[in-house]
């Protein structure tokens, strides 16, 4: 319980309570009028054009709201090693690539070690609200380890909601036992919809205990994996859909996929850019086929947009990951550990912080809505990006040299939207600036006008000032959303009175590599 | 008539594990092997040895 405490505790030093904030927030926005002013604020409370009870049940699920990732957490077991295809993008001495990041080992479980892990876990972080298996190989041609570890955490903990990822070559033999096991959320990864284009990622299946090779592999695994899709969503069962942005090969592609699994059902699509360095030993790696940059990664993201819901918040996090996403705790659980911790799992202490999150969310959502109130009589063009050092709980709270990410926002007249995560290496390590300084941070937010921080020293401050991207702290411990439309008011307030010239900034560097704390 | 592992290149992914017709192949400390035994090469069962066809690198199941 004293976990639990601290841990509702969002905010840092300087935050104001929730009843101040809340206050604050009742005097403007959209409506102050508790529950049902939710249903006015829709898009600021992260819902989009989702229907209702599709936000009903994803709205606090980490991996699907980008909301919901401030506060919840999922954690995947790697339950699954062995595969039924290959990905070009993927060396098998590594997790699946489809569902981590390249290059990661993560420890192998038995369904009866992962099941105890999990509820474990659960007990000790109340925002642990998703079981996921998605590896380290594909879960579905690993069938019975991957049903029997749900089967064994459903009887104790039935409030953990489930969910798997496949590459779809079995997925339509699973269905059935999909639905009866009450998983709620399938990911499939489709990376085409044209065995052409297939081949070039895919050199091999097996299937019907046959290998099979060239452009009938991928005819096959893409008839495979639509048909899957379609069989879960008649079936009423969530469905994202994850494809990998390899360009050159599939990024123009990706807008027929995009439509295709959208006239499927698919509830969200989610485009990864491809990572590939020599050092995983891939197909990729090796023959040098380079990933995207923010920029054109973020141009296929809004071509798609119109079509359906773009998930855009995916670190393609470790598989194995314990806490809220980006914030990994799985040294706290290594399976020695949680062979020995005694576990007590209570549910009443989950969902009360569960509730708890629940409020603090319609609270964020009100003071977006107030701010952005702010800005409706403003009509300029000008649309900017601008990253938020932040460490959860949807606020400006990190220090600049202690950031491993940014969340990146663009901002307009008509509001601010999350485009992204920018991962960095750590500016300042033991109280020291680090050896390549700030240059490779620069490089990651050079598409940004500006950096919200809850601190940073006057060295880097000067270095970005002189790059272009202004650092503020003027936020410090704010509401992130409210922060962002407060300080892009600002901005237009002072290019309006010449204070300051707007530049359309440049492209930005995706930062190849595991996301793993140190 | 029968196959092996090649320890060192093997991934432990378990994947021939599955696919074994005979129930030739088993974890023994932490390593796949296939009892020389009960391989029969998948005569009878399959045209191509199930473990060469699903294992994820080349030359890694291979005639003893
Ligand atoms: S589906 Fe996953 S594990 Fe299988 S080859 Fe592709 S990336 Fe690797
Ligand atoms: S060749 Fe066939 S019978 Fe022998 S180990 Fe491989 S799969 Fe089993
Ligand atoms: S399929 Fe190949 S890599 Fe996987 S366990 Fe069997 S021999 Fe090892």
């Amino acid at each position: 319980m004293q976990k639990l405490l601290q841990l509702q505790d969002f905010g840092g030093p300087g935050a104001k309570t929730l009843d101040e904030v809340r206050r604050e927030a009742a005097q403007g926005g959209c409506s102050s009028t508790g529950g049902s002013g939710k249903a006015s604020c829709g898009s600021g409370a992260g819902q989009g054009d989702l229907s209702p009870e599709v936000w009903d049940k994803v709205k606090n699920h980490p991996c699907y709201s980008e909301q919901a990732h401030h506060h919840f957490a999922r954690m995947h077991v790697a339950v699954a090693p062995a595969c039924n295809i290959q990905c070009n993008y993927c060396n098998r001495k590594y997790d699946c690539a489809n569902e981590s990041r390249p290059g990661v080992v993560s420890e192998k479980l038995t369904p009866e070690q992962a099941a105890r892990k999990v509820l474990t876990v659960a007990s000790t972080i109340p925002q642990m609200t998703v079981l996921g298996v998605a590896g380290p190989g594909d879960p579905l041609a690993n069938p019975g380890k991957t049903f029997k570890t749900f089967e064994l955490v459903a009887e104790t903990a039935p409030d953990i909601k489930l969910c798997l990822s496949t590459n779809g070559l079995t997925l339509p033999d699973h269905v059935d036992r999909i639905q009866a096991m009450n998983v709620d959320h399938v990911t499939i990864t489709i990376n085409m919809v044209d065995p052409e284009i297939g081949a070039k990622i895919y050199p091999w299946i097996f299937y019907n205990h046959r290998r099979i090779e060239g452009v009938e592999a991928s005819r096959i695994l893409s008839e495979r994996q639509l048909l899957g899709l379609e069989m879960l969503t008649a079936r009423g069962i969530l469905v994202k859909v994850n494809s990998v942005m390899i360009p050159g090969v599939n990024d123009k592609h990706l807008v027929e996929v995009n439509r295709a699994v959208k006239s499927r059902g698919a509830f969200l699509h989610n485009i990864m850019p491809l990572i590939s360095e020599p050092e995983h030993g891939t197909v990729f790696g090796l023959t040098g086929q380079r990933g995207p940059t923010a920029q054109e990664l973020k141009a296929l993201q809004d071509a798609c947009e119109g079509e359906m819901n773009m998930m855009r918040h995916c670190r393609q996090c470790r598989a194995d990951a314990v806490g809220l996403l980006g914030e990994d705790r799985s040294a706290e659980f290594s399976t020695d550990k949680v062979m020995e911790m005694e576990v007590e799992y209570d549910l009443e202490a989950r969902q009360a912080y569960q509730a708890k999150v629940e409020q603090e969310r319609e609270v964020i959502a009100r003071a977006k809505q107030a701010e952005l109130a702010k800005l409706a009589d403003e009509t300029s063009a000008i649309k900017i990006q601008v990253a938020v050092a932040t460490k959860g709980g949807g606020r400006v709270n990190e220090h600049f040299g202690h950031a491993h990410e940014f969340q990146i926002y663009e901002v307009s007249t008509t509001g601010a939207k999350f485009i992204g995560h920018r991962r960095v290496d750590l500016y300042c390590e033991g109280g020291y600036a680090s050896a390549d300084g700030v240059e490779p941070i620069i490089r990651a937010l050079n598409d940004c006008s500006a950096v919200l921080v809850a601190k940073i020293g006057v060295c880097p401050k000067d270095s970005l000032e002189g790059a272009g991207i202004e650092a503020v702290e003027t936020y410090a411990f704010e509401f992130i959303e409210k922060s962002v439309i407060a300080y892009f008011k600002d901005y237009l307030e002072r290019v309006g009175k010449s204070e300051i010239r707007h530049v359309v900034r440049g492209d930005a560097d995706i930062r190849q590599g595991a996301f793993i704390e140190t | 008539m029968a196959y092996k592992i090649v320890a060192s290149q093997c991934t432990v992914c378990g994947a021939c594990e599955f696919e074994c017709p005979n129930a030739a192949i088993s974890m023994k400390r932490g390593m796949y092997v296939i009892e020389a035994a009960k391989c029969t090469e998948c005569e009878g069962h399959f045209d191509k040895p199930q473990c060469v066809a699903v294992c994820p690198v080349e030359n890694t199941c291979i005639p003893a």
